[in-house]
């Protein structure tokens, strides 16, 4: 959808072009500072980007697939949109799942597909940050957007996470290096604690390493939030939580000295034991800060565009993940109505599964299942998913081939400029031929109740 | 072409000096057109309005509906969507969450179902103005844009702190133009930057903002003045500092007469109009009259409402402040969200209680407002949507304002206190049906500088709401017998029957492109995205309407 801003960012050479200001979907990060050298149909530089970005853009390639394949068997597009409508169209409790790598836009379609159909939609947040989304329905969130912290913070608590290898450029581009307006000597004016079970390559970008035993973060939260308050800890604590009393207050010491502080947690929080109430303590542990200091703290998001898909199933129904529209309206239940607690007690009967590949990392009774319904498939490639699905689009990669909207991890929504086009279709047409052939039959069907 | 012709409605259109006059309305091609002066001549379509009452389409100049504040909302309360009235998915329709902050889908339908066919989002980040659009284009049928916030941001504020007028205009218009916003809104001028640099705020419209070195009151001069020399449609869009304190009625007085006569519309002006001592919530009360009478004398303002209903809703601000503070009176669940350069956020759930003496008395206050302003052009209906309560609330508070019996019977059943430190209880005025098609319809299309909606004269939008009368005046204006949007029959005895696309409305003031070097070079300097990356592209409207500066 944005082809039209890539033009004009498009410096004219026959053979090699250079997009300027593209985005890098790999991780949350979405850096759109990307400078693409292009020849014809590889990218053979992205100046700016990180080691996972350089994977993502120098390895892709247009792979010779058939458009679709049915049943496993080459097929072309419209043939295969007609067959995933019909096999949509006849389920009675159908999933859609993924949507966390692909555009807002595509996002948009297939919450409007799930709707006309009366399905559920569920997002991979269920499997990764979800639990923070239950934290902050519990408690809220103090936060802001990354140019704050790259110009304000002057104390980073980085916990449960390895960012330098899974969000290289977070500390370069957002939280430790750059100089920003209010901390003028960037890396010198900011303090960094790790918190973590173990000690990752992230550590060595730290000024302090806390080793947190491992499932006890939740126990390390509270004892901040009560050396926040001011309350006495028995030293007992470090027997709980593997850390001294007298390095704790420290550190909070140094969190209630701090101009701006920010705590970035990671999936070491949300998925280890207490989950949503590890989430909860450290939402809380910064806003209980506010009392002192401005604090702020924020989920790392980790695929491209995951905080997109929350953005638009919660605009759309008004929940964020898990919900479901089989009753004629947006119902929200997560553990009950989550794409792997579905799928592994057996009840949905077909699936759209976009830009994911549950088959490779869901549970074995949910892939057990959904090895046995209907499937549809929209994936650059041919994933374990696809393998099994009994129709498999192949479409073209977002960012690289097609243009639209990512959402940062911050909710920050960021164009793409893609590189080259792709013989293949987009997700977002191939949703769009689905949801006009569903509604076309659906208003031409007087018994429809949709 | 197609044509509509609506016969024998009785027709109040107050643009237009039409009050209560049976009279036909002819539609062609989505617009008002006068009467064809053959006798014989015919429409495609006729609607027989015989003993309904005609008004335009209804029009919510303040509330919040899309963007990040909006969203946030709705992940964060799926409490109050649980107990909330859904929206059922249709044969036509899509399906949707209610409650204080509805889903997309819901907010269209709903707005077209009460006869609003214009709802104006009143505070977005330029950073989230993408994301707003997208909102917007997954919110049906209404006619919709948003204010851009610009009250606490850095450019703003460096640029007035410098003396740079020339610089700040084009700033504003090229924000605009990047945004595709509609207008200019100032949150809490200097104010939420003192809470996003600190955790303060200010306490009045001199003091001084740390690290820029301007004031609230420069800043509402400097951006009012520049909006005025733009020839933007509306004029700057104020909320003042100090919202919801006890005794803010002197720095909202202060902000009017800052103006020094520039044009300038103060919003909620209901939650600015307190008596008291901040530390002692016993001496709130209210100071509408003498604020109400500086607005009659003074026709560069107009006002909006923010009337508070009793029940729950969602507090949502772009005041990161106030946010804090409802956090810590309630302790409740509390979100806050700073964008970098430009604006904060503030969310909180909230319930106003009918037996509770403050919130008894912004409810009279509110409607002290409506009753003490004499000039109904000057006021617009409003609840700050969701913040003081729903829009599906306007019906209840026109029944307020057409029945002086009504909003006794409410104070009988409040604190005793209430009717001593606010004059609502003296207040005699009634709204007669063409004043209420004023203060929802014509006033704010005029104030929004629209002059294709609000009325039914030729040129108008073929918005359209009919309703059945009865003597319920709230159930009258709940369920309109039929409502039009643009020359189409949407509603129906209360459902949906047509699934149309509004359109955004946007203002391309313009602006000295040399400019932009400058704007682009404290860009790169401070924010995390590419300036390229910053302008919202054409693509996102899909049906867009440029509205003229002058």
């Amino acid at each position: 959808m944005s082809t039209s801003e890539a033009s004009s960012a498009t410096e004219a050479s026959p053979e090699v072009r250079v997009i300027k200001d593209a985005t890098c979907t790999f991780c949350g990060c979405v850096c759109d500072d990307m400078d693409l050298t292009v020849v014809g149909n590889r990218i053979t530089k992205a100046k700016n980007a990180c080691v996972l970005g350089n994977s993502w853009f120098l390895n892709h390639h247009i792979e010779d697939r058939p458009e679709a394949l049915i049943d496993g068997e080459p097929a072309g597009y419209e043939q295969a949109m007609d067959r995933a409508a019909d096999i949509l169209l006849a389920a009675r409790f159908p999933l859609t799942y993924g949507l966390s790598d692909t555009t807002s836009e595509a996002q948009r379609v297939a919450v409007a597909i799930t709707d006309w159909i009366g399905g559920i939609v569920d997002t991979t947040t269920s499997v990764c940050h979800g639990p923070s989304g239950i934290a902050f329905q519990g408690v809220g969130e103090v936060t802001c957007s990354l140019g704050e912290v790259k110009n304000r913070a002057d104390y980073v608590i980085f916990w449960g996470g390895n960012p330098a290898e899974s969000h290289p450029r977070h500390f370069t581009k957002f939280s430790l290096m750059p100089k920003g307006e209010f901390v003028p000597n960037g890396r010198k004016d900011r303090t960094a604690v790790l918190i973590d079970v173990r000690k990752t390559k992230s550590a060595k970008a730290a000024d302090i390493f806390l080793q947190v035993k491992p499932r006890r973060d939740f126990e390390l939260a509270w004892a901040l939030r009560a050396l926040a308050k001011g309350l006495e800890l028995d030293a007992s604590i470090e027997e709980t939580t593997g850390i001294p009393l007298e390095t704790l207050q420290q550190v909070m010491d140094g969190m209630k000295r701090a101009k701006f502080g920010v705590i970035l947690f990671g999936m070491g929080v949300t998925m280890t034991r207490g989950k949503h109430l590890n989430s909860e303590a450290i939402l809380a542990l910064a806003r209980d800060m506010n009392q002192h200091t401005r604090w702020n703290a924020k989920p790392m998001r980790g695929h491209g565009n995951v905080t997109g898909a929350d953005n638009v199933v919660s605009w759309s129904t008004g929940f964020p993940f898990g919900v479901h529209l089989g009753s004629g309206f947006p119902r929200f239940n997560p553990g009950e109505f989550t794409a792997a607690d579905v799928l592994a007690r057996g009840e949905a009967d077909a699936a759209l599964i976009i830009a994911s590949d549950p088959m490779s990392n869901f549970s074995q009774p949910a892939r057990d299942h959904l090895a046995t319904i209907p499937i549809v498939v929209l994936d650059p490639k041919l994933s374990d998913t696809a393998r099994i699905a009994e129709v498999a689009f192949t479409v073209s990669t977002y960012g690289i081939n097609t243009g639209g909207t990512v959402y940062r991890m911050d909710d920050v929504p960021i164009p793409l400029r893609p590189a080259f086009e792709s013989p293949y279709k987009s997700d977002l047409e191939v949703l769009r031929g689905i949801e006009s052939r569903i509604r076309q039959r659906q208003l031409a069907d007087p018994a429809s109740d949709a | 072409m197609s044509s509509l012709r609506i016969t024998g409605g009785t027709i109040y259109d107050p643009a237009n000096g039409v009050d209560g006059q049976v009279g036909d309305i002819w539609i062609v091609d989505g617009c008002v057109v006068e009467a064809p002066s053959e006798a014989d001549a015919s429409a495609d379509r006729t609607l027989d309005a015989t003993g309904l009452v005609v008004m335009p389409g209804g029009i919510d100049m303040h509330c919040h509906i899309a963007g990040p504040k909006v969203n946030t909302a709705r992940k964060m309360i799926p409490d109050d969507k649980r107990t909330a009235e859904p929206v059922r998915r249709t044969r036509l329709t899509r399906s949707g969450s209610g409650g204080s902050v509805p889903s997309t889908f819901a907010t269209g339908y709903l707005y077209a179902g009460l006869g609003y066919t214009t709802a104006m989002d009143a505070a977005v980040p330029p950073l989230g103005a993408r994301h707003a659009h997208e909102e917007l284009e997954d919110t049906p049928i209404i006619d919709k844009g948003f204010y851009v916030l610009m009250g606490n941001n850095h450019y703003v504020m460096k640029q007035v702190a410098a003396g740079e007028p020339g610089r700040l205009k084009a700033y504003i218009a090229w924000l605009l133009h990047s945004t595709k916003g509609y207008a200019a809104k100032l949150v809490n001028p200097g104010g939420v930057e003192m809470w996003k640099s600190g955790g303060g705020n200010v306490s009045g419209i001199d003091d001084t903002v740390d690290h820029f070195d301007v004031t609230p009151r420069q800043i509402i001069r400097g951006v009012a003045a520049a909006v005025e020399e733009l020839g933007l449609p509306h004029p700057v869009h104020i909320h003042c500092n100090n919202l919801g304190m006890p005794g803010n009625h002197a720095t909202t007085m202060e902000t009017m007469t800052s103006l020094e006569g520039h044009r300038a519309h103060l919003t909620h002006i209901q939650f600015h109009s307190y008596d008291g001592d901040p530390d002692d919530q016993s001496t709130f009360g209210s100071r509408v009259s003498e604020l109400a009478e500086y607005v009659n004398s003074h026709d560069n303002l107009t006002v909006d409402v923010g009337q508070v209903m009793f029940g729950n809703t969602t507090s949502m601000t772009g005041d990161g402040p106030l946010g804090y503070y409802l956090h810590q009176v309630t302790g409740r669940k509390w979100f806050s969200g700073d964008t970098e350069m430009e604006a904060g956020c503030g969310i909180v759930p909230i319930v106003y209680k009918q037996k509770s003496l403050v919130h008894t008395l912004q409810w009279a206050i509110g409607l002290e407002w409506y009753l003490l302003v004499d000039d109904p052009w000057r006021i617009a209906m409003s609840t700050d949507h969701p913040n003081g309560g729903s829009f599906l609330a306007y019906p209840e508070i026109i029944s307020l304002l057409m029945d002086r019996e009504l909003r006794r019977d409410v104070l009988a059943g409040a604190p005793r206190a209430v009717a001593e430190k606010c004059t609502l209880m003296d207040l005699d005025r009634e709204y007669s049906l063409f004043e209420i098609a004023i203060i929802t319809r014509a006033a704010p299309a005029r104030m929004l500088g629209l002059s294709h909606k609000g009325h039914l004269g030729p040129g108008a939008d073929g918005d359209v709401t009919l309703y059945n009368p009865d003597k319920d005046i709230q159930r009258m204006f709940e369920l309109p017998r039929y409502v039009i949007s643009r020359g189409e029959l949407i509603v129906d005895d209360a459902e949906v029957v047509q699934d149309t696309r509004g359109r955004t409305l946007h203002v391309a003031p313009d602006y000295d492109l040399e400019a932009v070097d400058h704007i682009q070079e404290w860009f790169e300097q401070t924010y995390s995205i590419q300036f390229r990356n910053y302008p919202v592209g054409d693509h996102y409207l899909e049906n867009p309407l440029l509205v003229p500066t002058r």
